[in-house]
């Protein structure tokens, strides 16, 4: 599976209370939700992203809560796949979950930059520098889940 | 080579001798957890999947207890979802106001959990029963989800860092500054994937109170759990809860730890943690004049009753500076009527606070004590992100009871040691 967008770059510990807010947990809705994504954090978020656009990030993303709202909210929001440093486990765990695709690598990625990934082979091009960078595949377990399209359709033949 | 507390535990829940860190497992669970906030998502996809009943009424919680009592009509319509979902399928444990506490307090509180049961939970905070002698983890939704239907979880073994504890904490050090110490010591992804375990002769000196609030906070080190080891406190902790016949793992003598790291309790001095993260920690002499608005003592982290009677022993007699919005939040209706019977909730009220019912409320932002632009809290609570307790320019700073009622009489941040 290839994906290609332009990077929004964010620091380390992108937390799940500024990827949705509590304030906007009352409903489960991923539009609604999608509408508040990184509110608090980059206020013009939801109208500047295009869809296919991808988040950069360097430790720790998604620390915090448990709120599967944060990657519901940022699949449903345009965004094509999270790059980080590293994440934290609930946050990876939910987005494997929910088929909201991941990457965990240490690449020096700019906000801005144009990048084409290829999941399936475990590479990114970054178009804008000219770069590739590579990452290992998924441990064949987790591949299961995000092949079946999520845990639940996964659950079925496990 | 041995295995940590915690690989005995998820061992025995995938039927198997061994496992070691990184092999991943289907494990059993003894209980499944999921609150007003993360069952409507949980629900949403077990209907989706076309799933039928539960693996087993009594093993899914569903705790009301986020936005309630219902703060707004959106809140009260996830409730609903929850509660006919809950009636529907015959759930037993399923708490709505006038029953509910704060989960991780409620749980504990009857029994629910007991040593050596693996417990997953859709609240981050689900690493509170490791106090008991459970492996217990904070999940999602869709775990959730699976969870109710199968009994199962998905878990990749985690590796472990060793915490042994030394001495006594000095009178006002309790396990906030404990565990505040520690994060501010290792950082907010210093356990990141691992699993807390801590051991040592200073474990006899924690209270349950104690090693719950540290157990509770191990995510806020990116922490798959928190674990202590099972002793006396621990036996007489799950008899008088009702708890079912604990069962009992210890760490293996050549069991294999990332790091091992010794902590002192008695040089532990009172600890806050600043905005915006729980590793920005500071004692009180690296602390200047920081001006409060407002103090919540509640939470899972610090809602019990060990932790009001700390907070009614400095506020007797005395009133909350003025100016200073103090809300009181018992974390079940049991600790609430403790409270009230020891004559806790006068002493409150008397030196200017408010009580309320209990709820998560204020701690993630949700209703009962938001705050304005600006606007600074010390807390009991467990986050001080940007925007966690209302307006992205507020500040939240994270502390003990004891230092909270002592910055309520202060209005700004004070230590209780110099009262």
């Amino acid at each position: 599976m290839k994906l290609k967008g332009r990077v929004i770059k964010y620091g380390d510990n992108v937390d799940t209370d500024v990827i949705i807010p509590a304030r906007y947990l009352n409903t489960s809705d991923p539009n609604e939700l999608a509408a508040h994504c990184m509110e608090d954090l980059d206020k013009d978020f939801a109208k500047k992203i295009k869809p296919g656009d991808i988040i950069v990030a360097d430790n720790n993303f998604g620390c915090g809560s448990s709120r599967e709202h944060a990657p519901i909210a940022i699949k449903y929001a345009g965004i094509s796949c999270v790059v980080a440093k590293s994440f934290a486990r609930i946050f990876y765990r939910n987005s494997i979950n929910t088929g909201l695709p991941i990457i965990e690598i240490d690449a020096e990625i700019e906000n801005g930059d144009e990048l084409e990934i290829d999941l399936t082979a475990g590479e990114i091009k970054n178009l804008t520098k000219g770069e590739t960078y590579t990452f290992p595949p998924f441990p064949e377990f987790l591949q299961k889940i995000i092949d079946a399209g999520g845990l639940m359709n996964a659950m079925k033949t496990m | 080579m041995g295995m940590t507390m915690t690989q005995k535990i998820l061992a025995a829940h995938c039927g198997r001798e061994k496992v070691a860190p990184g092999d991943m497992i289907m494990a059993n669970l003894d209980l499944v957890l999921a609150n007003d906030i993360t069952a409507p998502v949980a629900i949403n996809e077990y209907r989706k999947a076309g799933c039928e009943s539960v693996f087993d009424k009594e093993k899914v919680a569903l705790v009301m207890d986020h936005f309630t009592p219902n703060k707004d009509i959106k809140a009260a319509e996830q409730c609903k979802m929850v509660r006919e979902f809950a009636g529907e399928k015959g759930i037993v444990n399923f708490f709505d106001t006038g029953e509910v506490g704060v989960e991780h307090a409620l749980l504990p509180e009857r029994g629910m959990v007991t040593a050596g049961d693996l417990v997953i939970g859709a609240d981050s905070h689900t690493c509170t029963y490791g106090a008991l002698g459970a492996f217990s983890t904070g999940v999602g939704s869709t775990d959730m989800a699976v969870g109710m239907a199968y009994g199962k979880a998905w878990l990749r073994v985690p590796s472990a860092i060793s915490f042994v504890l030394k001495g006594k904490p000095s009178k006002h050090v309790s396990g906030k500054d404990v565990i505040l110490h520690i994060i501010g010591k290792i950082g907010v992804d210093g356990a990141l994937y691992k699993s807390m375990e801590f051991s040592g002769d200073g474990v006899a000196n924690l209270t349950m109170d104690d090693r719950l609030c540290i157990c509770n906070m191990a995510i806020e080190a990116g922490a798959k759990n928190g674990i202590f080891p099972v002793d006396g406190k621990t036996l007489e902790f799950l008899k008088n809860a009702g708890a079912k016949q604990p069962k009992v793992y210890a760490a293996d003598e050549d069991a294999v730890y990332d790091e091992v790291t010794e902590i002192d309790l008695a040089q532990i001095k009172p600890t806050v943690a600043f905005p915006h993260l729980p590793e920005n920690t500071r004692t009180f002499d690296e602390i200047g004049d920081v001006k409060i608005d407002q103090v919540v003592i509640g939470s899972c982290t610090n809602g019990r009753l060990s932790d009001f009677v700390t907070a009614a022993e400095i506020l007797k007699g005395k009133k909350v500076a003025k100016g200073v919005r103090v809300i009181m939040i018992p974390a079940t209706q049991k600790i609430y009527k403790d409270a009230l019977k020891l004559g806790l909730l006068e002493i409150f009220i008397d030196a200017g606070c408010t009580v309320s019912a209990p709820t998560c409320g204020p701690c993630l932002g949700g209703h009962m004590g938001i705050l304005a632009k600006g606007e600074r809290c010390v807390a009991t609570t467990n986050r001080n992100f940007v925007g966690r307790m209302g307006h992205p320019e507020s500040e939240v700073y994270l502390a003990s009871p004891a230092v909270a009622a002592a910055s309520a009489l202060a209005g700004r941040l004070a230590s209780p040691e110099n009262l």
